[in-house]
This record gives C-alpha cells, sequence and structure tokens, in this order.
C-alpha cells in the first residue's frame, strides 16, 4: 500500500522532491534547445543571403548582390513566373472547388459524404510520391503533354481537400438559420449560397485561397514528375542548382520564397484568428491538428 | 408565408455543389490511382512504357530480391525511429506548453507553425548549408579546436533521421498539446495526494490520458514519413535510400513502370493496414479513458 510520509526525510518524497528542482529548468532548457534548433538553419540561411563572400561560412560583409544575380537571371525569373502561374490558377480553382465541396457535404445524405470523406482523406493521406507517379503515368498513358497544366491539375487534387477542410472546419460551427431565414425570405438556393453562406464563410475561403497558394507555390514532389521541359517552378530549379553544390544565389532564392509563404501564411492566420470564435489560438496548423486528432479519435 | 423546412429547401443542391471537386477527384485521383493498380500487373517496355501483357511477377519481385525487401526495411526502419524520436523530443516541449507557457502559450505556437510553413526545400536545404564540411557549423568547430578535418554528418542516415526530426516535430506537437492541455490537472494533483511519485504519476495518469494525442501524432508523422522523397535525396546518401526514392527512380531512371506501379500499391496497402490498427488501437484507448 501506499503511503503518504511527508515527514520522513529520506524517503522517495524526497527524491521526487529534488527531481521536482531539476525538473523545471531542464524542462525550460529544453524548451529552449528544440526551438533554437527549429530555427537556426532558417536564419543561417537569411544571413547568408546576405553575404558577400562566395564561401558558405565565412562572413565577408552585407551585400545585396545574391538577389542581383539572382534577379538578372532568365532561367530563376522564368522558373519564378511558371511557379506564380501554377500557385494562382491552383488557388483560384482549388477554392472554387473546395468551398463549393464543404458546403455541399452539409447538405447531401449520410453515404454520400461518407464516400466524399473518404476523397478528400485520401488525398491529404495517400503520400505525395504515389499521387506524383500515378498522375505522371496517367497524363503519359493518355497522351497528356506535361507542362503548366498538368502541374496545375495535379496541384488542385491536393488543394481543394485542404480549402475543404478549412471551411467545413467553420461550417460546423456556424449557425445554420440564416440560411433558414434567407430561404423563409423567400431568396432562391443559390441566392442563399452566394449572398448568406459564402459571405459568413469569408474568412475560412481566404485562409484556404491562401493556404493553396502557398502549397503549390511551395511543391517539389509533385511538380517534379509531371512538370514538362519548359515549366521549371522555383522548387524544381533551387534543387537543379543544389546538383551543382552549395552557392549563395540560392540562399537568396530560398529567403525569397520564406518570405513570399510565409507572408501568405501569416495573414491567412490573422484572418482566421480576427473571425473566429472563442479560441482560435495558434491559428490554422493548430486548427486543423485539433480537428485532425478530435476526428481520428472519435 | 409557408415555413419551408430546410431540407426540402436545399435538398438536391449538396449534390451539386459536390460536383466540380467530385469530378476533379475521379479524374484525377481516382483514375491515376487506377491506372498504377493496372500497371502493376503489366510488363514493362524497354527504354520506358508499357506493354500491355498481364504479368503477375512485379509483386514477387519487390519479395523475392533481398534489396528491395532492405530498402522497404530500412523505410520502416526510418518511420519507426523517426516517430519515435519526434514523440521523445516533442513531448517535453508539448508539456512545457500546455502547463507552463503562460500568457506567452500563443507566441509559443506561431512560433512553432513559423518553420512549419516555410518552404520544405528550403528548410532541407537549410541544414544541406549547416551542415557541409565547409558549412559555418564545421567553421566553428575548427575554430575552437574541436574538429580537424571533415563533419562527415551529411549523406549518412543520421543526416536524414534529423532532417526528418525537423521537418515533422510540429505534426508530432500539435496533436501531443491539444490532448495535454485538456488533461484534467485535478488528476495529477489527486495523484500527487494520494502519495504517488513524479515519474508514477507520469506513466500512470499523464500518459495513460493522452494517449490519444500520442497515437495521432505518430500517426500524422509516421503516414507522410514512409512517402518521404525530399529529405533523403537531399541530406542522405546509399544506405538511407528509401522507398519514395525507389519509386521516384523507377520512373525517372530505371524506366520500370510496372515495377514502380507496383511499389506505389505496395506502400498505399501498407499505410491502409496501418490506419487500420492505428483506429483500432485508438478506439481501445478512448474506451480505456473513459473507463478511468
Amino acid at each position: 500500500m501506499v503511503t503518504a510520509r511527508p515527514l520522513q526525510k529520506s524517503g522517495p518524497a524526497d527524491r521526487s522532491e529534488r527531481m521536482g528542482r531539476l525538473f523545471e529548468p531542464a524542462l525550460r532548457t529544453w524548451t529552449a534547445l528544440v526551438y533554437a534548433f527549429l530555427f537556426l538553419p532558417i536564419v543561417l540561411v537569411v544571413i547568408f543571403s546576405f553575404n558577400a563572400s562566395r564561401l558558405v561560412a565565412v562572413w565577408s560583409g552585407f551585400s545585396f548582390k545574391w538577389y542581383g544575380t539572382a534577379w538578372t537571371d532568365p532561367s530563376i525569373l522564368d522558373a519564378l513566373r511558371v511557379s506564380l502561374t501554377v500557385a494562382l490558377v491552383n488557388a483560384v480553382l482549388a477554392t472554387v472547388f473546395g468551398t463549393l465541396a464543404a458546403i455541399g457535404m452539409q447538405r447531401v445524405g449520410r453515404r454520400t459524404r461518407t464516400a466524399f470523406e473518404l476523397m478528400v482523406y485520401g488525398t491529404i493521406v495517400t503520400p505525395e510520391i504515389v499521387i506524383a507517379i500515378a498522375s505522371l503515368l496517367f497524363f503519359v498513358t493518355i497522351n497528356v503533354d506535361l507542362g503548366i497544366p498538368t502541374i496545375v491539375i495535379t496541384h488542385v487534387v491536393y488543394n481543394t481537400s485542404i480549402v475543404a477542410l478549412i471551411v467545413r472546419a467553420r461550417l460546423v460551427g456556424m449557425d445554420r438559420t440564416l440560411d433558414e431565414a434567407a430561404a423563409d425570405l423567400g431568396a432562391t438556393p443559390l441566392q442563399t449560397l452566394w449572398r448568406v453562406t459564402i459571405p459568413l464563410l469569408y474568412p475560412a475561403i481566404l485562409a484556404g485561397a491562401l493556404l493553396a497558394f502557398t502549397f503549390s507555390f511551395d511543391d517539389f514532389v509533385l511538380t517534379f514528375f509531371v512538370s514538362g521541359a519548359s515549366s521549371t517552378t522555383l522548387p524544381l530549379r533551387i534543387f537543379s542548382m543544389l546538383r551543382f553544390g552549395v552557392s549563395p544565389v540560392v540562399n537568396a532564392i530560398a529567403t525569397v520564397m520564406l518570405v513570399v509563404t510565409l507572408t501568405c501564411i501569416f495573414t491567412a492566420s490573422l484572418i482566421v484568428r480576427r473571425h473566429a470564435r472563442g479560441d482560435a489560438e495558434g491559428g490554422l496548423l493548430l486548427a486543423a491538428a485539433r480537428s485532425a486528432s478530435q476526428r481520428e479519435v472519435a | 408565408m409557408i415555413r419551408r423546412p430546410l431540407k426540402l429547401v436545399t435538398a438536391g443542391a449538396g449534390g451539386v455543389l459536390l460536383a466540380p471537386a467530385g469530378v476533379w477527384y475521379a479524374a484525377f485521383f481516382v483514375a491515376p490511382l487506377g491506372f498504377i493498380l493496372v500497371f502493376s500487373f503489366l510488363t514493362s517496355a524497354d527504354y520506358g512504357g508499357i506493354e500491355y501483357t498481364f504479368n503477375l511477377g512485379n509483386y514477387p519481385q519487390l519479395l523475392t530480391h533481398p534489396i528491395y525487401l532492405r530498402i522497404f526495411l530500412n523505410t520502416m526502419g526510418m518511420a519507426f525511429s523517426g516517430t519515435l524520436l519526434c514523440l521523445l523530443v516533442g513531448f517535453p516541449l508539448a508539456y512545457f506548453l500546455a502547463t507552463r507557457a503562460g500568457r506567452w502559450k500563443n507566441l509559443f505556437l506561431v512560433m512553432l507553425i513559423v518553420p512549419f510553413w516555410t518552404s520544405f526545400l528550403t528548410r532541407t536545404y537549410a541544414w544541406l548549408i549547416l551542415l557541409s564540411d565547409n558549412g559555418p557549423l564545421a567553421h566553428v568547430l575548427r575554430q575552437a579546436n574541436l574538429l580537424h578535418g571533415d563533419l562527415g554528418f551529411l549523406y549518412t542516415y543520421k543526416a536524414v533521421l534529423m532532417g526528418v526530426v525537423y521537418n515533422y516535430l510540429p505534426l508530432m506537437i500539435f496533436p501531443l498539446y491539444v490532448s495535454l492541455e485538456r488533461l484534467d490537472k485535478r488528476l495529477i494533483e489527486a495523484a500527487k495526494d494520494l502519495g504517488a511519485g513524479r515519474l508514477q504519476t507520469f506513466w500512470r495518469i499523464t500518459v495513460p490520458l493522452t494517449t490519444p494525442g500520442i497515437l495521432t501524432g505518430c500517426l500524422l508523422v509516421f503516414i507522410p514519413l514512409t512517402g518521404e522523397y525530399v529529405i533523403p535525396a537531399i541530406l542522405g546518401g546509399a544506405k538511407s535510400y528509401m522507398i519514395g526514392n525507389l519509386i521516384g527512380d523507377e520512373f525517372v531512371s530505371a524506366h520500370d513502370w510496372a515495377f514502380g506501379s507496383a511499389l506505389g500499391m505496395a506502400v498505399i496497402v501498407l499505410l491502409m493496414f496501418l490506419i487500420a490498427v492505428y483506429f483500432r488501437v485508438a478506439r481501445r484507448a478512448t474506451t480505456a479513458e473513459m473507463s478511468l
């Protein structure tokens, strides 16, 4: 039987107390170390993108010259153009498809919904490499030339699911009486959708669109397999530059990509936070992780 | 005006709304997966392409050639050790966030997301710079006289493992944080009042009650990790070659589409099996939690 013996000095309680004294600083140190681990590499890339020296390890003064080099390299500019085109078209399509799907999922029978959920989770769970080679096989077999359209098509599959999940998370907490009121007041289903449901959902839709843009802008694996000779995106360009060794120009491009993706993500999470009710702390990923963990355990 | 129930107003509209995404999924997700299923039973032509002759030999090839089996086992090993390491590194951090972060909690959480949302390629590339033989780390160590010669860390199993932990850690921490935050702190106090030590409380109260979060975190890390392609391609060498790289190479350089398709199907089946196991274990864990 376990009993508490607070008066006895050299018992387990004492050991526990000593551990307790060590526990707090250890926990704090560990947290600091992990955060350093997470940030150190990124910070280094940004710092060395401003390094005047060609060497990666030696700092020899501040310079913008690698940005200049990147900016005047036509192959890099081309890649940027392709990346932006793909990401934009993908974001528009995925947002429309995903939003409509999220709303539609609430309005169909249980079986259709389950089947559709299977699609949404299936696209997210299937490893990217498998989707990539499956799409490659598919396009080549039906004789479609690889290029920007095939990249967009493949990206939209995954991003539609992302948008649908984000919009759905907001939809679940939303009051449906407004839809009902609109219908009662004589609005057609289309009017209700366009003038009531979608305006209420717009923060989630915007956040989903930004995420879709970012994922696409950043994607490597899918793009690598379904791109053609004239459709090199920025991540593909970085990857091929890496084969010739580390170069400060890559640091500059990586920093630019960092700024672009972070801007999108921060805007998205700000929008979600401003418009979410209650505890939307932590923004998007937390919401996603939460819904994922609650779903999967339920 | 007659009040029409909402069901009537919106019935039928749902199908129309699902149509665009549904058509897209069918054409560009289900159909391609169907293609690799079919191709996995066909014969590869020389120099890429496919011959439409039925062939059952692609799957046995996977099992009979020791090299493929070894890559499969390697991948599983990497996925298990990567997941375990994420759990070990992430748990104390999630515990700190859930119990000690106080009013800085939101800032800490956002700071976890920031590296997670930066370009995947950039993050992995960052480690390539940091760990290269003439990179900053080697430089600092040489200055401090702690290192002579090369660092020799890149292109090893350890480098890939580190890249994996770096990239997947937030996926582990978030579900852990959520279940730790939901944990009723009174139970811990009660355990202490009843004379349980710190370790005892941890193993008998905290761990069982956060099992759903632990399982979810492990699943969120394990699944994408099984199909990982970029990290071994950048940080890894011959020994850290994973199944994702093998699949990719069957299409990029080996041009054995039929076998590559069989590999892809094998990964899908394996993941479906793991997810099914997860659901069984998770259900048992939640019922155990409820009965506590």
